[in-house]
């Protein structure tokens, strides 16, 4: 039907059984790198490094709904913030807490919580705000999930900038502690590969891509539409959230404009760069072009007119890099493919 | 607290708003009726017809307003150019690859004004006797808000005078309704398309020019958020049909400045929140708006 249901064929155990060897291969493979780089690079590329993990998550997880489901989200700033606002606000330390929100509910200043379930907490508060837009407009077509998560960004920044209480509203939150490094980033994008991975070969995805494809007959067959997108969009929002948490855990101060559309926009680039409906797609497409603008700004800097670096260059070619792909080369780099690792068997 | 003057000023105050978000969501609503695309970028034509109009502006060229009409035509021709460029090779693609396409344009017009003009506001300031305010019967206005509306209502009966009764207007609604068909019917969907830019973005133009001096500042994001706005207000009246849009438009521009002046002022930041808020409970309770034909698919 589609070049994506080409290598989904059957799988004896076996094969699946091998897989999973060699995706444990792989992950200690990835772990030595990281630890190599750990003992040999500086903090400025650690923290590069560190948001390409967080960038593979985003990409990633966004395929679900606008690769693999052909929903339009281009929620990611919205269920960052929240993500990073619910973290933040469970990981500070108690005193910092009394010290800085003396308007907050009195069982929220006395907690303080361990980074992972924080982290799990921001993902779970943006999947609930995922269902509450998803449901009302998920049922129709075309695609007004792309005004409608818009939409939510400006509320959640709207909110973050006046529920004094709780958000410090334009202040923002500082002082959060500096949980985050690789490891959290590289393990919940190890994570978000496989669960994202596993739902695209599961009934589901082949639901999500049969909507996708036609969402008439997928209909017909029997195939729940609402449902079916619903769990796409909510997924992606799940981890966007965590990785809004990895986020705020990594530079340790957000306000509510640290999540703005630029994000949202160069996640949506990395995606289609990659090609939507290729996860191996989004891994390639999240490095290129996190490494891409800390080049870039360094030619903004270097072409200073006046003593004014050339701000706006590098958000420019990427625009311009999308608006390419989408002309002459729609399908992205790997066009709903996946690159086989050696190793692996074709499922 | 509520006087008659007091709800007579708020009435006046959402006339006013609700005739720019109605400009602005007019080219919007042209371009998705045609081509299903929510053009991110339209916005951004609005934030070009503020600068332009400023420059005019500031070199105090007279009559002024030739430093409205003059944005317009440059800002509709930019609008052909748009197309032609981002939008024309992608004619017959997934609807998601205009989408995707539009935020790009959206992006690099943006920032090509930071790189140039760089992304400090600037001040827009028209002569003082355009902000002059007038007094009648306690309500008061300035002679910009007079002519706000005044200008918007002549330009929307343009504009429905112009597609009601022209060949190019007839079929341009005639592919909205039915694109394909319109096609057999010899109807060069190209030229419709053009037109459609031409006027939706001129129209762009003259809100940015009056949004500008309304809030006496321009800045390369300033298009954005009434952009989005304007969605929302085409798909309260129902996108696809330009009524609507108008109906959205003002109705919108009420809901706000109602919001604002009817609650507790603890409320008024939350003005924006609000208007997405109603986005949601309208796609929830009527997908199609007020004026749409009911034709939207549902799951």
């Amino acid at each position: 039907m589609s070049r994506a249901m080409d290598g989904v064929r059957r799988v004896d155990i076996n094969g699946a059984a091998r897989n999973l060897l060699v995706g444990c291969a792989y992950v200690a493979l990835l772990a030595t790198l990281l630890w190599l780089a750990q003992s040999t690079l500086n903090n400025y590329y650690l923290r590069i490094l560190a948001v390409i993990g967080i960038n593979i998550i985003l990409t990633v997880s966004l395929n679900l709904t606008n690769g693999f489901a052909g929903d339009f989200s281009l929620g990611i700033a919205a269920f960052m913030s929240i993500g990073a606002y619910t973290a933040a606000l469970l990981s500070l330390p108690v005193a910092m807490k009394t010290a800085s929100f003396p308007g907050l509910p009195a069982w929220l200043q006395a907690t303080s919580i361990p980074f992972l379930p924080a982290t799990i907490a921001g993902g779970v508060m943006a999947a609930i705000a995922a269902v509450i837009v998803g449901l009302p407009v998920l049922r129709l077509r075309g695609h007004y999930l792309a005004v409608a998560t818009l939409g939510l960004m400006v509320i959640v920044r709207v909110v973050a900038n006046n529920w004094q209480d709780v958000t410090r509203g334009a202040r923002g939150i500082n002082g959060i502690p500096p949980l985050s490094n690789i490891w959290w980033t590289f393990g919940w994008a190890v994570l978000t590969i496989y669960v994202v991975w596993m739902v695209v070969h599961s009934p589901y995805g082949r639901a999500m891509i049969a909507i996708r494809e036609d969402w008439l007959a997928a209909q017909a067959r029997g195939v729940n539409v609402l449902r079916t997108r619903l769990l796409a969009f909510v997924l992606s929002a799940f981890f966007a959230g965590v990785a809004g948490a990895l986020y705020a855990h990594l530079i340790t101060a957000i306000t509510p404009s640290s999540f703005s559309f630029v994000i949202t926009f160069n996640i949506v680039v990395m995606l289609v760069v990659g090609g939507m409906g290729s996860i191996t797609g989004s891994v390639i497409g999240a490095v290129l072009l996190t490494l891409l603008p800390e080049g870039l700004r360094q030619v903004e800097t270097a072409l200073a007119v006046g003593g004014t670096p050339l701000y706006g260059l590098s958000q420019i070619i990427i625009a311009l890099l999308a608006a390419l792909v989408m002309i002459f080369r729609r399908q992205g780099l790997f066009g709903g493919r996946e690159i086989r690792l050696p190793g692996m068997v074709e499922r | 607290m509520f006087t008659p003057t007091y709800v007579a000023q708020q009435i006046i105050n959402g006339v006013n708003l609700g005739s720019m978000y109605a400009l602005i969501a007019i080219g919007l609503t042209m371009v998705y009726g045609l081509l299903r695309l929510i053009n991110f970028a339209h916005g951004d034509l609005l934030m070009l017809g503020a600068y332009l109009g400023l420059l005019l502006v500031s070199a105090a060229f007279t009559p002024l307003i030739l430093t409205l009409f003059i944005p317009m035509l440059a800002i509709g021709f930019v609008g052909i150019l748009v197309e032609r460029l981002a939008y024309r090779p992608l004619r017959g693609a997934p609807e998601v690859t205009m989408l995707i396409t539009s935020l790009a344009v959206s992006s690099i017009i943006e920032n090509s004004m930071v790189m140039t003009v760089t992304a400090q506001p600037r001040a827009f300031n028209l002569p003082a006797g355009v902000n002059q305010l007038h007094t009648v019967a306690g309500v008061s206005f300035s002679t910009l808000d007079a002519l706000t509306v005044g200008l918007s209502v002549a330009l929307m009966a343009a504009l429905t005078l112009y597609v009601r009764n022209t060949r190019t207007g007839i079929a341009m609604r005639a592919a909205a309704e039915n694109l394909r068909a319109a096609r057999l019917m010899g109807i060069d969907i190209n030229r419709v398309v053009m037109v459609a830019f031409f006027l939706g973005s001129m129209l762009a133009a003259a809100a940015g020019w009056l949004w500008a001096a309304k809030y006496s500042t321009v800045e390369p994001f300033m298009g954005f958020l009434p952009g989005l706005k304007a969605f929302v207000a085409a798909v309260i009246g129902g996108i696809g049909v330009i009524p609507g849009a108008v109906l959205g438009g003002y109705l919108l521009g009420f809901a706000e400045i109602f919001f604002v002046g009817f609650l507790p002022p603890a409320y008024s930041g939350y003005r924006d929140a609000f208007v997405f808020a109603l986005l949601l409970l309208i796609l929830l309770i009527r997908p199609n708006g007020i004026l749409g034909a009911s034709t939207e698919e549902r799951a």
